[in-house]
């Protein structure tokens, strides 16, 4: 008895050896430790993530529509009946067209505003500084319905400040495609911009500032200094606000959603996003509607992998 | 603290400017206040002036009146303060295993949640309704409650991760010699470490479900009293004409409560994106 307790326990018998992780240590734990951990989260995301992202595709290529939901008919497979639908009708294209321009204009506004105002942020003293902060902060706060909401009011045609600020009379912003489009694109650079403003400004405080200070004093413009300088130190972090910026923008919702109306008037202003909601919900072409998320989940899914493209080839481990 | 050392002139000018843009900045939110307080008559006026000299509360109390919006904004608090808690342990336990273990799959399930932040969420709410027909939780606050915690997980864990990861392994050897138990040093040690990390992931993960205006659309469709903010706030659009005063006074309340937690969090939040970012 005593000899296999012996046996099974060397390091009984040979103190100085290296002491084996008791309980299970960051390395040499038990093998199921970490599933434990990871156990209430991925039956959370199993089961309202992962699963209805599969319902998702399955719907697409079902007929489902009011009649299938209140058991009226049954469901039938119809292949890629619903694709094909989708891709023969005009209004897709349209639609896909406009999210991705809209999206485009404003990523790239978002990231123009935020990284000027960033680097304006370096060239100030602590109380205009603080000024800044504090409106961005307020800005990207706000709920996107309430930002929303108050977007439009001040570009109200009867009621708003802005068209009596430009004398613009009784403008409808909201009435042109193009107009409506800026309107919705200055409340979305507005509460976007200062995730950007605030985090390429923490990156730039982490730049040894005797390399500015020597890009300075060779007499480099600020343009220059940002261009040759700034950026390339920056693109890690630069790579990833893009990144949220184009996921963000892609899937805007509310803010179509609330200022134009449910996507302006016959749908002129629609995205993919409020598109496939119309679709699903206002029209009850539940089918329709899935096949236009998958298409979303597609793009958003490429764009992803550019992205882990990218953070492999600055080396990133994870 | 300015790294550059520029001439003064060209600095006082810099500033101006960023004083001038910060009250553009900050101008829609005054703007929204102003507006709440403003009485009827100022609203609906065709020379809207910057300022009122009878501010009166008629607009907030045609809100509450008209509108249950004190159990609406309840409504939202509860589903906001259930996502927070809820989704903050299980990403803290989730970015413990990710960071302190090395085991098959790691990097996989790494991807798997930087790949799940992308997915539209908008789009997964036709079989999310489904989903929550069948469950029989539509007109509940549990069909608002359950995916948001869903949707924040993946952002919180990635975002945690860098948190773990700073407290240093040595720290758990420590604690294994003084004989703690990795229960007590999870919650005892690791979790009061990590904490700040935490407040700065809730940041997000209150804002995106205080904000959530489709879900609450699309799955309290009959019993109002389970609404929250957003949807009330919609009633106040009509279609002839819009109650401006009731919509901005409903604003100010919905806004007012992320202004007061981010301005509480702020420094917390700017450190931690940086080190989130940077990691």
């Amino acid at each position: 008895m005593t000899t296999q307790l012996i046996e099974k326990r060397p390091d009984a018998t040979a103190p100085p050896a290296p002491r084996p992780p008791r309980r299970g240590g960051p390395r040499g734990h038990r093998p199921w430790t970490p599933w434990l951990y990871l156990l209430p989260a991925l039956v959370v995301l199993g089961g309202l993530l992962v699963y209805p992202v599969y319902q998702l595709g399955l719907i697409s290529f079902l007929e489902y529509t009011q009649a299938q939901v209140s058991g009226g008919e049954p469901t039938s497979f119809k292949g890629f009946g619903n694709y094909t639908t989708l891709f023969a009708d005009p209004q897709f294209w349209q639609v896909l067209l406009a999210t991705v321009l809209f999206a485009a204009a404003c990523v790239v506004t978002t990231l123009a505003v935020g990284c000027a105002l960033a680097v304006l942020l370096t060239r100030v003293r602590a109380l205009p500084r603080f000024a800044l902060m504090v409106a961005a902060l307020g800005a990207w706060a706000t709920p996107a319905i309430t930002g929303s909401t108050v977007w439009v009011f001040l570009f109200d045609a009867d009621f708003g400040p802005v068209n009596k600020l430009l004398g613009l009379g009784d403008f409808s912003w909201t009435y042109g495609k193009y107009s409506a489009f800026a309107l919705v694109l200055f409340e979305v650079v507005w509460c976007s911009f200062p995730f950007v403003m605030v985090t390429v400004y923490a990156g730039i405080k982490a730049i040894p500032s005797e390399v500015l200070e020597a890009a300075a004093l060779d007499g480099a413009s600020q343009w220059r200094i940002w261009r040759s300088v700034m950026a390339p130190m920056l693109r890690p972090i630069l790579v990833v606000v893009t990144i949220q910026s184009i996921i963000w923008d892609f899937k805007l919702f509310t803010q179509i959603y609330v200022m134009t109306n449910g996507g302006g008037i016959a749908g002129q202003n629609l995205v993919l996003n409020v598109y496939a909601y119309q679709k699903a919900f206002a029209s009850s072409q539940y089918s329709l509607g899935s096949a236009i998320g998958v298409v979303m989940l597609l793009i958003l899914l490429a764009v992803t992998l550019i992205y882990l493209r990218l953070l492999r080839r600055q080396g990133e481990e994870l | 603290m300015t790294p550059l050392r520029i001439r003064r002139p060209g600095r006082l000018a810099a500033e101006a400017v960023t004083l001038l843009v910060a009250a553009a900045v900050a101008f829609p939110l005054y703007w929204m206040v102003l507006s709440a307080f403003k009485p009827a008559g100022e609203i609906q006026s065709t020379d809207p002036r910057p300022w009122t000299l009878s501010p009166s509360l008629d607009s907030f109390r045609r809100v509450f009146e008209q509108q249950e919006f004190g159990r609406y904004f309840l409504n939202s608090l509860i589903v906001a303060g259930t996502v927070v808690l809820a989704s903050a342990l299980i990403a803290f336990l989730a970015a413990t295993a990710v960071t302190r273990f090395r085991f098959k799959f790691r990097t996989t399930l790494l991807i798997m949640f930087l790949v799940a932040q992308m997915v539209p969420v908008e789009a997964l709410t036709i079989p999310l309704f489904f989903l929550m027909r069948d469950a029989g939780q539509l007109n509940t606050l549990g069909s608002l409650i359950l995916p948001h915690i869903a949707f924040s997980l993946p952002f919180a864990i990635w975002m945690l991760r860098g948190f773990v990861k700073a407290v240093p392994e040595a720290l758990e050897e420590q604690a294994q010699v003084d004989g703690a138990s990795r229960t007590r040093f999870l919650w005892q040690i690791l979790f009061p470490l990590v904490f700040p990390g935490l407040v700065a992931t809730s940041v997000f993960s209150f804002i995106s479900t205080w904000n959530d205006f489709l879900f609450a659309k699309s799955f309290i469709i009959s019993d109002t009293s389970q609404s929250t903010l957003p949807m009330a706030l919609l009633v106040f659009f009509k279609p002839d004409e819009n109650d401006w005063g009731g919509i901005m006074a409903g604003s100010t309340v919905m806004t007012v409560p992320v202004l007061v937690f981010f301005v509480l969090v702020q420094r917390r939040l700017v450190s931690g994106l940086g080190g989130a970012v940077k990691d």
